[in-house]
């Protein structure tokens, strides 16, 4: 599965070629396979070894304030999960944050790289601050957007709201998923357009001059010609950012603690207060397998959407 | 076609980027106004390194930096020596599997850290490495790993075969080429793959909230603190916030182009 997404990811390859034409290999040392074991045994510990023991701690009954209650459970602690009415709703949040700050990155990042792509003025400077929040640690942009712009006595807008005559809005309590997408998406939106831009540049002026001369407009240009070469840059920011998007913590650890209520509860946030605000290591345990397969479900379905369009461009 | 943009488009384009830098540029301003000036958003104020000062003083401030500084310098060395020497057999000794090896390395990083939280959480603390740098240490140089083998490897890749080939015919062995041949070649990248590493290592936060809280703990924990009513001394969290991320801003801005290439796997160049 994964190796599709990989596939899928470094697909540059030409069929029959490898992926090492630097040297032609000699005779296979030792020394060679030496080299290249460390990396391999410490991944593949990395990858195995917690992963069985989630399966393990999700099949036992494990709570770490009830110690001497242990004991094989089977599917128990999936179904307690699933009967938890924060269960689904989290799944939802998730599904929400991560199509949201998708569809704004991936659509900003679109507009924004063909706005810089333009030579306007100091625009090497300018792209300097586009992307800047991307190397923002994530609790400061958290914090920033909780308290200096969305608060609702101090914060930016209030004030703008104020200045022009309306109610300022508490973000963080009336819309909090809004505001938290909106938190990640300033994290992200940087990060699709530096992708995109860079393929943006890499596109052959010659086909759209040549498109030009055709009589083609600048939309039928973008339509025709930039989308379908940007289709692979496009695919690689969806799945890197989708896997990343999975695992948002430490942005609602700072705003708002998956609160208020349950209302920016996602799957990362639920399984992090059950297994270790509440400690139930068994039913968190559920949770990150159902995690894991989740990541997997998603990758599936993205992989398949963009195989056809590789496919399509490797095919002309 | 390459006549300059109409004015309308710089505009444009400048407008955008100072919105999305602004709430960057608030902090930035607010670090170097006092208590009582930070709620307005007035331009006109005497600068003052009160804050500062107020932070280095209250807080064990300098122990959160420390923090970070050993735990992305230790976590980037360990992923370079485990990486380099992995890329330099992938490149130039590929066996029949270096392909099936590349992509799958890069597929542990698309398992989703919550669905390993608990057990390394419970290893990390059975083991007495919760809320040790070491610890930290440990699963940084794991999680960013496949992108240091990766890029060593794109880098080593770009070495030209002649070189290797007129060093081998003199006589050189594998050492030697290693050394003085590829290492000085592949340098200018390598730094570059330490330089994302550790941009990578200082920003990390699932892991740091998750696994450090107080002697360990890195920048990322100590401002996520702000977020108690504390964070409503907006000059004083302004201050920590810049200290804590202009020196990544800056090797952000430096390494910008390898960051496409770095978090891509190459796919986007």
């Amino acid at each position: 599965m994964t190796q599709q997404v990989l596939n899928a990811t470094v697909a540059p390859l030409p069929p029959g070629e490898t992926l090492t034409p630097a040297a032609q290999p000699r005779s296979k040392l030792p020394l060679a396979s030496l080299m290249l074991t460390p990396s391999v045994a410490v991944l593949f510990l990395w990858m195995l070894v917690p992963l069985l023991m989630t399966l393990y701690f999700s099949a036992i009954r494990y709570n770490l304030l009830n110690p001497d209650q242990t004991g094989f459970v089977g599917i128990d602690n999936y179904r307690y999960l699933l009967e938890d009415p924060a269960f689904w709703p989290a799944v939802g949040h998730t599904l929400t944050l991560i199509g949201s700050v998708l569809g704004i990155s991936v659509v900003g990042g679109l507009l924004l790289g063909v706005l810089f792509d333009q030579p306007f003025a100091g625009r090497g400077i300018a792209r300097l601050l586009v992307i800047a929040p991307f190397f923002v640690m994530p609790t400061v942009s958290a914090l920033i957007w909780k308290n200096m712009i969305l608060h609702p006595v101090y914060g930016l807008w209030a004030n703008i709201f104020r200045a022009i005559g309306l109610q300022p809005i508490d973000w963080l309590a009336q819309y909090p998923m809004w505001s938290v997408i909106v938190i990640v998406s300033w994290q992200w939106l940087p990060f699709a357009f530096l992708i995109l831009l860079t393929a943006l540049q890499s596109l052959d002026q010659e086909q759209k001059e040549a498109a030009q001369l055709d009589g083609a407009g600048p939309i039928r240009i973008f339509v025709y010609i930039t989308l379908p070469h940007l289709s692979r840059a496009i695919a690689v920011v969806v799945m890197i950012e989708t896997i990343f998007l999975l695992s948002i913590f430490a942005e609602i650890f700072t705003s708002t603690a998956g609160g208020p209520g349950t209302e920016t509860t996602t799957l990362t946030w639920l399984i992090y207060s059950i297994g270790l605000q509440q400690f139930d290591i068994g039913i968190a345990s559920a949770g990150g397998v159902i995690a894991v397969v989740l990541a997997n479900v998603v990758s599936f379905f993205l992989v398949r959407m963009l195989s056809k369009n590789l496919k399509g461009e490797y095919e002309k | 076609m390459n006549e300059k943009a109409p004015w309308w488009v710089g505009i444009l384009g400048w407008g955008t980027a100072f919105v999305i830098f602004l709430p960057i540029l608030i902090i930035a301003i607010t670090a170097f106004k006092t208590e009582q000036d930070a709620y307005s958003l007035s331009l006109l104020f005497k600068p003052t390194l009160q804050s500062f000062n107020e932070v280095f003083e209250r807080s064990h401030y300098l122990g959160f930096v420390s923090n970070s500084v050993y735990v992305s310098l230790g976590s980037t060395i360990a992923s370079l020596a485990l990486a380099v020497p992995a890329a330099y057999s992938l490149a130039f000794f590929p066996g029949k599997r270096a392909q099936k090896i590349l992509l799958w390395m890069l597929s542990t990083k698309m398992m989703p850290a919550v669905g390993v939280l608990i057990p390394i959480y419970l290893l990390a603390k059975t083991t007495l490495l919760l809320d040790s740098i070491t610890g930290l240490i440990i699963i940084y140089t794991l999680i960013n790993l496949p992108i240091a083998v990766w890029m060593a490897f794109t880098y080593f890749n770009e070495v030209p075969k002649e070189i290797l080939e007129a060093a081998r015919i003199d006589g050189a062995n594998a050492w030697q080429e290693m050394l003085h041949l590829l290492l000085p070649t592949a340098l200018p990248g390598l730094a570059s793959t330490a330089l994302l590493l550790v941009i990578f290592s200082w920003n990390e936060a699932f892991w740091s909230l998750n696994l450090s809280s107080v002697n360990a703990a890195p920048l990322t924990v100590f401002i996520a603190s702000y977020s108690n009513p504390e964070g409503l001394f907006w000059a004083k969290l302004s201050a920590a916030s810049l200290l804590a991320i202009a020196p990544i801003l800056v090797l952000g801005w430096l390494a910008q182009k390898q960051l496409v290439r770095g978090m891509t796997f190459g796919a986007v160049k």
